[in-house]
C-alpha cells in the first residue's frame, strides 16, 4: 500500500496551541460568575465524622457555602446509579453520602468560595470532630486472608492445564519467590478539575479531565437523575492521566453538586497532595514457583497473586494472563487473590497487571536461566510460545523473534559473560539484564463522523480523548491518508460528548478502534465524492470502480492511468455547495476472535551500580518493539520513550509508603513520591520492528501506550543480579538494598 | 492559606523592627520553602516582612582573608561565582546538589540556613508532629522514617535539616553574622542549627528579633582536595539520605587537617570535629578514613526504614574522604 500519510514521523497537530498555552484543560475553562471549590479531606482512615463544624468558614466573606454529609442535597437511591464505565465490582464511593469514614483522605466537604484562595482558606477553617475504629492498611498481615472475589473486574485466572503440581515436584530445576512492589500513585502533570458551567435552565456544561467524555455524562446523568441532552461533557486536552482519568473522580461530582445547589457555575481542582487520595496501582505479592528439565524446558509454572483492594469494591487486573502468552508451558497453576484495606479502591495504571505481573515473571525466568547457567534469551527462545494457552487461540502475528535479534544486536548483548559480576568499571559493577513483555491488541466499537465541505476541507469527529498519546495527530493522519489530501486539509475533532460515541481511551486501543472507525467514515466519503467525481462534465472516472482509483494529492485519478484525474473540489462542486457527511459506527471483525492479538516487546538494560554504595544508574536501555503497522513513528517512539523512563521509576524509585499507624499515604507530594528525573534517564534506544497484521483490525496496528512499560522494571532488576550477584525481589530497588 | 500582612523593609534595622512589631511575622526572601508551607498551613505568619530590597546581595573579600556571603546572594549567584568557585569549591559543589536551577535561582543564602525539614509528617497537618505543634507526638518514630535522622535525635523528634549548602559551610567553619535589637552578633554556623532535644519547633539559636546579614567564610578553602557526596534516591531533585562534605589538607602522604560534616542524618550539618583530628598527623590511608567512619556513627541510631543509613553514612565517609585524597592538586 503507497502512503502519504501513514507512516510518517508527523509531528503533533496540537504542539503549537500545546506550547504557546492555547490548549484549554479542564481547570483553565473560564466563564463569568465562576465560583471556586476547594474540598476538606479525612484525617482518619476509618471511622465516623461525629461534628463538623463550618460555621468559622461560612463567616468568612466571599465563602458561598460548604457542602457536607449533613447538607448535601438528596441522592440517587440506587448504588448502579454511581457505577461508571470503568467500575470494578462493588459498591461504588459516593462522595459526601454520610459520615462514615472509609479511607483516609476521604473527601468529606466541599468549601465553595467566590476566589479559590478563599475556598482553600475557608476549608482549613472547618472543624470535625471524628470517632474513630480501628483501621487495618496493613498489606502483609492480610495476605492469609486473601479471598477470591465473586466476581473479576479483569484478570480471572484460566483453569489450570496439564498437570502442575506433579510435574512442579518432578522438575529436576526448580526455582521459587515472592515478588512486591508497593502501591504506586498516576501522577499525571495535570491534576484533577472539573470546571461545571450551569445554565439558567439547569443544563450543564462539564469541562472535565477524563479518558473519555462518555463516561462521564452517563455518570453525572445517572449520579444526579438527569437526560444525556442536559449535560454535555468537553474535555479537548488531558494532561496525562496514565488511567486515573478512566472513572470520573470525586472532584467532578463535587462540582456538579455545588452548581446544581448554587445555580451557578462552580470548579473544583485538586492539589497535587489530593492526587494520592483516590485510585492506584495496587500494593501486590506474586508467589511463583517454576519448574524445568536439565535442558532447559520449562516443565512446570505457579503464580499466586495476591493484591490490594479497598473495603467497597474488588478492583483486579490481567497479572496472571502473561505467563500463557509468553512462554509455552505444559502444566500451568494461576491464582489471584485480594486483601481487602481500608483504603480507596485501586484504579487502571499504564499497562495494569501487565507492569506488575510481568515484572514478577520475568525476573523470576531470570532466576531459572541462571539456575539452568542459561543465557537468559536462549531461554526464551527455547520456551516461545506460538499460542495463547490461557485461551488457546494462535497470535494474529507476533515477531518477538525478531525483537530479540534487533534488541540483542543493537545492544551489543552477544559480548556478554552470564557471570554475574563479571565487568566492573571503577568502583562500578556493570550489569545487563533483559525482559520480555506483550500488551493487549484490542479494538473496540466505536463511531466518527467525516465532513467535507465544498471547499474541500475534511473535518472528522469522534468523542474519544487525546491523553498526550497522540491521537488527533494519527487521526488526522488517517483520515489524510484515505482521501489523499493534505494533513492541513483535515481537522479532528475530539472530548465532547455530543460527538459519535467513542470508548474510553485506554486500554492500549485508541488507534485501532477509533483509527478503523476513521478510516470507515473517510471510506464512505470516497464513495460519495467518486459519484460526484463522476458527474463532473467529461468525467474521465465515469466507468471507474472504488477499486480502480486512488485518492492522492486531492485527486481521484485512475490508477492505471494517473493523469485521468478529478479533483476533489471540482466533485464537491457537483454537490449544490452543500458537504458531504458520513457517519459510521465500525466494530471488530468476527474472525477477530479467534485470535490472540498481542504486541510484543524485548527490552535490553545495562545498569552501573556503585560496589559500596548502591546507587544504580540505568546507562542504557534498548526496547525492540513489535507493534504492528507504526501509524507515526514520532510519536509511537514517544510513547516507547515515556513507558521505558516510567519503567526507570518502577524499577526504583515509585513507592506510595502506607504509614500503618494512621492509615494513610505519607509521600503524598512530588518532592516525596518520586518519579524519574532527567538525571535519571540515559541512552533509550527504541526499534520498531516491522510486523505485518491483517487480523487486528484493518489499519493493521497495534496500540502502543503500555507494551514500552511493561519489560522494562524486570530488565533493570535482572540486569542488576547480573551486575552485583544480588537477586532483589522487592521493587523499587533502592540503594539501601544493595548495600 | 491564612490572611497576612506585608510590608517590604528598607535597611536592616527597619527589617528587625518590624519583624518584631507583631508576634507572628516572619521575613521572606525566595520564598521557595515558605510559600509552599504557607499553602499547606504549615507555616501561618501574620505579617510578613520581604527583606529582598535590602543591600545584602554582594559577595565580599573580609579582612581575614576570607569571603563574606551577603545573606540575599541566591543560591545559583554564590554557586557560580568566581571567587567562590576558585577558592571554596566544595561549597559550589554542595548547593549545585541540591533543588533545581529554579528554585537555586530563588533561594537565598541567608533563607537556606532556616529552611525547615522536608519530614513527611511535619509537611502534612492531619497527622502528629511535635515540631509543626509541639505536644502532639512524633509520627515518624514508629512510621514511616526513611529520609530521617539517625544522629542527635531525641523521643519528641528524629528530623533532618535538608541543607546541602550548610553542610559545605560546616565543614568549612563559616560563621552566621546576625543582627537583632541587641546589635551584631557571630554565630559559628555549626551551633547555628539546634538539636531537637524537647523543643523541636525551634530549629535554630537565631532570635526572633535576628536576621541573618551575612555569612562569612574563612581563607581557608581546601580547594585543592575536597568532595560534596551526596547519595539520594534518584540523581538530581531529592533531598540526601546522607551527603557527606569532605576536605583534606595533605603534605605528603600525611593528613595536616581533614573536615568531615554530614547531612541527612540528623537536625543539623554533624561534625565532630574530635573524630577529624583521628587524621591528624595520620597516613591519608582507607584504614584511617574508615576509624572517622566509625567514630561519626558512635551512637547513632536507626529507627527502622532508616537503619541503613548507619551503614551507608559510613561507607559514604571512606568514599569521599577517597575521593578528596585522591584529587589532583591544583597547579
Amino acid at each position: 500500500m503507497k502512503t502519504n500519510e501513514i507512516g510518517k514521523p508527523t509531528n503533533r497537530v496540537d504542539g503549537r496551541l500545546k506550547v504557546t498555552g492555547e490548549a484549554k484543560y479542564a481547570g483553565e475553562f473560564n466563564v463569568p460568575n465562576l465560583a471556586y471549590g476547594f474540598v476538606v479531606n479525612s484525617a482518619i482512615a476509618k471511622g465516623k465524622i461525629k461534628k463538623i463544624d463550618t460555621s468559622k468558614a461560612l463567616e468568612v466573606e466571599g465563602v458561598l457555602e460548604v457542602f457536607t454529609h449533613e447538607n448535601r442535597p438528596g441522592y440517587v437511591w440506587f448504588d448502579k446509579n454511581y457505577k461508571d464505565m470503568d467500575a470494578p465490582p462493588g459498591s461504588p464511593f459516593r462522595p459526601l453520602y454520610d459520615n462514615e469514614i472509609k479511607f483516609s483522605m476521604q473527601p468529606i466537604a466541599l468549601a465553595v468560595a467566590e476566589t479559590f484562595e478563599l475556598a482553600r482558606y475557608a476549608a482549613s477553617l472547618v472543624r470535625i470532630e471524628y470517632e474513630t475504629s480501628p483501621h487495618d492498611t496493613d498489606f502483609e498481615t492480610n495476605i492469609e486472608s486473601a479471598y477470591v472475589p465473586e466476581e473479576y473486574k479483569s484478570g480471572e485466572p484460566s483453569e489450570p492445564w496439564g498437570q502442575p503440581d506433579q510435574a512442579l515436584a518432578s522438575a529436576p530445576v526448580q526455582i521459587e519467590g515472592d515478588y512486591t512492589h508497593s502501591s504506586q500513585h498516576h501522577n499525571p502533570m495535570e491534576m484533577h478539575a472539573s470546571t461545571v458551567v450551569w445554565k439558567d435552565d439547569g443544563k450543564l456544561t462539564v469541562y472535565d479531565k477524563i479518558q473519555g467524555v462518555m463516561n462521564t455524562q452517563q455518570y453525572v446523568t445517572h449520579a444526579f437523575g438527569m437526560q444525556p441532552e442536559e449535560v454535555q461533557v468537553i474535555s479537548p486536552f488531558v494532561g496525562g492521566a496514565f488511567g486515573s482519568g478512566l472513572r470520573p473522580q470525586y472532584q467532578l461530582f463535587l462540582a456538579v453538586l455545588a452548581a446544581r445547589e448554587l445555580k451557578r457555575s462552580v470548579r473544583v481542582t485538586l492539589t497535587r497532595q489530593q492526587m494520592f487520595s483516590f485510585g492506584h496501582r495496587p500494593k501486590t505479592m506474586q508467589r511463583f514457583a517454576l519448574g524445568a528439565s536439565k535442558e532447559g524446558k520449562l516443565e512446570a509454572l505457579k503464580q499466586d497473586v495476591f493484591a490490594e483492594t479497598s473495603r467497597f469494591e474488588n478492583y483486579s487486573e490481567d497479572v496472571v494472563i502473561w505467563a500463557g502468552v509468553l512462554y509455552k508451558c505444559g502444566n500451568v497453576k494461576l491464582s489471584h487473590k485480594l486483601v481487602e484495606l481500608d483504603v480507596y479502591t485501586p484504579l487502571d495504571m499504564r499497562a495494569p497487571g501487565g507492569t506488575t505481573g510481568i515484572f514478577a515473571l520475568e525476573c523470576a525466568m531470570d532466576e531459572l536461566a541462571y539456575k539452568l547457567g542459561m543465557d537468559p534469551v536462549e531461554f526464551r527462545l527455547k520456551n516461545y510460545s506460538e499460542k495463547d494457552q490461557n485461551e488457546d487461540k494462535p497470535f494474529s502475528s507476533k515477531e518477538l523473534r525478531e525483537c530479540y535479534r534487533q534488541g540483542a544486536e543493537k545492544f551489543g548483548w552477544e559480548k556478554r559473560n552470564l557471570e554475574p559480576r563479571s565487568m566492573k568499571e571503577g568502583h562500578n559493577l556493570i550489569g545487563w539484564g533483559m525482559a520480555h513483555g506483550a500488551w493487549e491488541a484490542n479494538q473496540a466499537q466505536a463511531s466518527a463522523k467525516a465532513v467535507v465541505t465544498s471547499d474541500g476541507k475534511l473535518t472528522v469527529s469522534s468523542a474519544t480523548a487525546d491523553i498526550g498519546t497522540g491521537t488527533y495527530t494519527v487521526m488526522t493522519q488517517i483520515a489524510a491518508e484515505t482521501l489523499g489530501i493534505p494533513l492541513d486539509d483535515v481537522t479532528f475533532k475530539l472530548g465532547d460528548s455530543s460527538l459519535p460515541d467513542a470508548p474510553l481511551e485506554g486500554g492500549s486501543k485508541t488507534v485501532s478502534t477509533v483509527g478503523t472507525a476513521v478510516k470507515s467514515a473517510c471510506d464512505k466519503v470516497r464513495e460519495r465524492l467518486l459519484k460526484l467525481a463522476q458527474q463532473v462534465k467529461d468525467s474521465p472516472l465515469v466507468e471507474a470502480s472504488l477499486e480502480q482509483v486512488i485518492f492522492e494529492g486531492g485527486q481521484i485519478s485512475l490508477k492505471s492511468e494517473s493523469s485521468k484525474a478529478v479533483s476533489i473540489m471540482a466533485a464537491m462542486s457537483q454537490n449544490q455547495g452543500k458537504a458531504i457527511e458520513e457517519e459510521v459506527s465500525s466494530k471488530p471483525a468476527d474472525n477477530q476472535s479467534d485470535y490472540a492479538r498481542y504486541a510484543h516487546v524485548a527490552t535490553f538494560v545495562e545498569v552501573k551500580v556503585d560496589e559500596d554504595l548502591g546507587t544504580i544508574k540505568v546507562t542504557r536501555v534498548v526496547s525492540a518493539v513489535a507493534g504492528g503497522r507504526i501509524i507515526n513513528p514520532k510519536t509511537a517512539r514517544s510513547q516507547i520513550l515515556g513507558g521505558v523512563v516510567w519503567g526507570i521509576g518502577v524499577a526504583m524509585e515509585e513507592d506510595t509508603v502506607m504509614d500503618n499507624n494512621l492509615g494513610r499515604f505519607m509521600n503524598h507530594d512530588l518532592d516525596k513520591y518520586h518519579i524519574p528525573v532527567n538525571a535519571d534517564v540515559h541512552d533509550v534506544e527504541v526499534i520498531f520492528v516491522e510486523e505485518k497484521d491483517e487480523i487486528v483490525n484493518p489499519l493493521g496496528a497495534k496500540g502502543l501506550g503500555e507494551i514500552g512499560i511493561v519489560s522494562v522494571a524486570p530488565a533493570i532488576a535482572n540486569a542488576v543480579f547480573h551486575a552485583t550477584g544480588k537477586r532483589v525481589r522487592e521493587l523499587p530497588i533502592t540503594l539501601d538494598k544493595l548495600l | 492559606m491564612k490572611n497576612f500582612t506585608y510590608t517590604r523593609a528598607n535597611d536592616v534595622a527597619n527589617a528587625v523592627d518590624e519583624v518584631t512589631s507583631e508576634k507572628g511575622s516572619k521575613f521572606i526572601a525566595g520564598g521557595t520553602n515558605l510559600l509552599d508551607l504557607m499553602k499547606i498551613q504549615v507555616e501561618r505568619p501574620s505579617h510578613l516582612v520581604d527583606i529582598t530590597r535590602l543591600a545584602l546581595d554582594t559577595i565580599e573579600e573580609t579582612a581575614e582573608g576570607g569571603l563574606r556571603l551577603g545573606a540575599l546572594v541566591t543560591n545559583a549567584d554564590t554557586a557560580y561565582h568566581e571567587e567562590v568557585g576558585k577558592r571554596y569549591p566544595l561549597l559550589s559543589h554542595a548547593i549545585l546538589a541540591g533543588a533545581t536551577a529554579q528554585l537555586r535561582n530563588m533561594a537565598t543564602d541567608g533563607g537556606n540556613l532556616l529552611q525547615r525539614t522536608r519530614c513527611y509528617y511535619f509537611y502534612d497537618t492531619d497527622t502528629p508532629c511535635n515540631k509543626r505543634e509541639p505536644g502532639t507526638g512524633c509520627s515518624a518514630i514508629k512510621g514511616y522514617n526513611r529520609d530521617l535522622a539517625i544522629l542527635g535525635t531525641s523521643e519528641h523528634c528524629i528530623a533532618t535539616h535538608p541543607s546541602d549548602m550548610a553542610v559545605a559551610l560546616a565543614a568549612l567553619e563559616a560563621t552566621v553574622r546576625v543582627t537583632g535589637k541587641n546589635g551584631e552578633r557571630i554565630i559559628p554556623l555549626f551551633e547555628f542549627h539546634r538539636l531537637p532535644g524537647d523543643t523541636p519547633n525551634i530549629d535554630t539559636n537565631l532570635k526572633p528579633d535576628e536576621i541573618i546579614t551575612a555569612i562569612d567564610l574563612p581563607a581557608k578553602g581546601f580547594a585543592d582536595r575536597y568532595t560534596y557526596l551526596k547519595l539520594r534516591d534518584r540523581a538530581s531533585y531529592a533531598f540526601a539520605l546522607v551527603s557527606v562534605a569532605a576536605a583534606l589538607d595533605i603534605d605528603g602522604d600525611t593528613v595536616k587537617e581533614a573536615r568531615v560534616a554530614l547531612g541527612g542524618v540528623a537536625h543539623k550539618p554533624w561534625r565532630i570535629p574530635e573524630a577529624e583530628a583521628l587524621l591528624k598527623g595520620k597516613p591519608a590511608t582507607r584504614e584511617n578514613f574508615q576509624k572517622v567512619a566509625e567514630a561519626y556513627v558512635q551512637g547513632a541510631k536507626g529507627y527502622g526504614h532508616n537503619d541503613f543509613k548507619i551503614e551507608l553514612a559510613k561507607r559514604a565517609i571512606v568514599r569521599a574522604l577517597l575521593q578528596a585524597k585522591e584529587m589532583e592538586a591544583r597547579s
